[in-house]
């Protein structure tokens, strides 16, 4: 019999956790990362003759508490029906009792494996601004994300923004007429339906989230004061992320907009994501930012940049003609 | 959810023996009981041995005929009449008889030259010696409790899974599919120096298709899981023991 080396013992451990796809349209190809509370393969669906990902419940679950929360987070996936988030096709319960779920395969790359010389800050806004939008239209349907972070964004190969890893989702019950601004103080109540409930009993006082890109009010284990600015805040430190940690001086409109977005104080942020986008729009297109006072210096300077073609036209012209009119005139 | 998945594949349930050689070993059909014995030793002589050397400082000579004696002794005064699977899990139960054991030693060898009753037992130590240079191991008599379970934990680990993976070799064999357990050695039990090959380096060294590499792959993993769960079911005395032992130790759920 060989000698199995602690390495070999991890490799079969690991093969061992591996699910038991057997007997189901999925046939593993291999792993490709792990999430909060499962891992994620890649199979081929042997019916459609496509390649899905597939999330898998692989944590020693004895109180069943994560496999609520996985499929949990396959009931928010269903939901919400976005561009910006990705779709689900499938799940059950496996014969060895773990539950997983099938969803799209995205090929790509997550926002922390983007190279700053290859994605220019402008593109990189507009990614920022699509995650605003996906976060948005969760936000609109009483969903709290709770973990927005680079790696937890993936850039598709042909330019398609996903929003992945719902595991840690809340679902706060907002009223109808407040999709676009909802979930902010004063309009959001906390449902009281057994889905909900059992996520706040689950949640009551846990810190869920990664250090750097959580709220302080959800640092602190504050469930009852989280609502859409939370997310908000998680959102500020991706654009902060955007901005340092790919190089460069971010620009003052834009450090501003990101320390609005990551205010300690709840009320001193965006309301919503869609003002957060809103203002990454506004700067993109060189108007004022509403995070940024300017005085005239810095108007002059902004409407110059933003006109800089049209000035350089009318000032090319105006020298043409000068010259023109000396030299008819001598 | 679809019918496909509800329905499942054999391979996929937990094994359905139910025969436990710790139940076996209490026994009073005296075949049984040995079969059941004989289960356990091969299971757990290499951890005891190690154990023995590693906790109580012992050299290979002195931890070889403790071994054995500790063996013999097990079968002769039947120990696991006494285990109790609701208050320690198997190998704290043989620790703390270890431990009792060599802390008596003088007297139980004296016991045993009177006596000369105790079976023999042939087991392999020039393969546990080899094993316990390979793992450079540092387990002092100082080291805490966790530490020697844990020590303990992964032994046992050790064992069953090279008893698994040797059951699979020869069923792989009985059956034709040797180029099943050759993909399985080279890419989840080989340690190699480089990066471990590729699906596709594989299927160009053995000339298959690289569907191929992964079912194959996928046959041997699935099986070897099924044995080291039967395993598993053997050093166990019911279902709930069996199921935390799987978790804890393979990181599976069960039904």
């Amino acid at each position: 019999m060989n000698w199995l080396s602690d390495d070999a013992i991890s490799r079969l451990q690991a093969a061992s956790a591996m699910p038991d796809f057997a007997g189901t349209r999925y046939r593993l190809m291999e792993r490709v990362g792990s999430g909060g509370m499962g891992v994620v393969y890649s199979a081929e669906d042997s019916i459609l003759g496509r390649r899905v990902a597939l999330k898998v419940l692989d944590f020693p679950d004895v109180s069943g508490e994560l496999a609520t929360r996985l499929l949990r987070e396959v009931h928010i996936l269903a939901r919400l029906e976005h561009p910006g988030i990705v779709p689900v096709h499938d799940a059950g319960t496996l014969t060895d009792g773990r539950v997983f779920y099938a969803m799209k395969f995205v090929e790509g790359r997550r926002l922390d494996q983007l190279d700053a010389r290859k994605d220019r800050l402008f593109d990189r806004l507009r990614i920022f601004q699509r995650i605003c939008d996906t976060v948005a239209f969760a936000h609109a349907h009483g969903i709290l994300h709770r973990d927005l972070k680079p790696g937890n964004v993936m850039v598709g190969s042909f330019g398609e923004v996903l929003v992945m890893d719902w595991g840690v989702a809340k679902i706060i019950r907002s009223t109808p007429e407040s999709a676009g601004e909802c979930l902010s103080e004063g309009n959001a109540t906390h449902a009281t339906d057994s889905e909900t409930t059992a996520l706040l009993e689950t949640g009551h006082g846990a810190v869920l989230g990664t250090v750097g890109y959580m709220s302080p009010e959800q640092a602190r284990g504050e469930i009852e004061n989280l609502d859409a600015r939370s997310d908000i805040f998680s959102l500020g430190a991706i654009l902060q992320y955007l901005l340092t940690n790919l190089g460069g001086t971010p620009l003052q409109p834009l450090s501003a907009i990101a320390r609005k977005a990551m205010a300690p104080e709840r009320a001193s942020r965006y309301a919503s994501s869609i003002a957060l986008g809103q203002d990454i729009g506004d700067y993109l297109d060189g108007l004022p930012v509403s995070a940024y006072p300017e005085n005239i210096f810095h108007k002059l300077a902004r409407w110059a940049s933003r006109y800089r073609l049209a000035i350089v036209l009318v000032l090319t012209y105006l020298v043409v003609r000068v010259l023109l009119l000396l030299w008819f005139r001598r | 959810m679809t019918q496909d998945t509800q329905i499942g594949g054999p391979s996929g349930k937990f094994p359905a023996t139910r025969w436990s050689a710790v139940r076996a070993a209490r026994s009073t059909d005296l075949a049984e009981r040995k079969r059941a014995l004989e289960t356990i030793i091969v299971a757990y002589w290499k951890p005891i041995y190690k154990y023995t050397r590693i906790r109580w400082g012992k050299t290979d000579e002195d931890a070889k005929d403790l071994t054995q004696e500790f063996f013999a002794r097990l079968i002769e005064k039947n120990y696991l009449a006494d285990f109790d699977s609701s208050k320690a899990r198997l190998r704290t139960f043989l620790r703390v008889c270890v431990d009792h054991f060599v802390a008596n030693e003088a007297k139980a060898a004296r016991r045993l030259k009177r006596g000369g009753s105790a079976e023999h037992i042939s087991l392999d130590f020039a393969v546990a010696g080899f094993e316990m240079e390979q793992a450079k191991v540092s387990l002092t008599n100082s080291a805490s409790p966790e530490r020697i379970d844990e020590f303990l934990e992964k032994e046992f680990l050790r064992s069953l899974f090279g008893l698994a993976v040797e059951d699979l070799r020869k069923f792989c064999e009985s059956r034709g599919k040797k180029t099943h357990f050759r993909l399985f050695e080279i890419h989840d039990l080989e340690d190699a120096d480089s990066e471990r090959p590729s699906y596709a380096e594989l299927a160009a060294q053995f000339k298959i298709a690289l569907t191929d590499v992964t079912n194959y792959l996928a046959f041997s993993r699935r099986e070897f899981r099924r044995i080291a769960l039967e395993k598993l079911r053997e050093m166990t005395t019911s279902e709930d023991e069996y199921r935390r032992e799987a978790r804890a130790l393979l990181g599976v759920e069960s039904e």
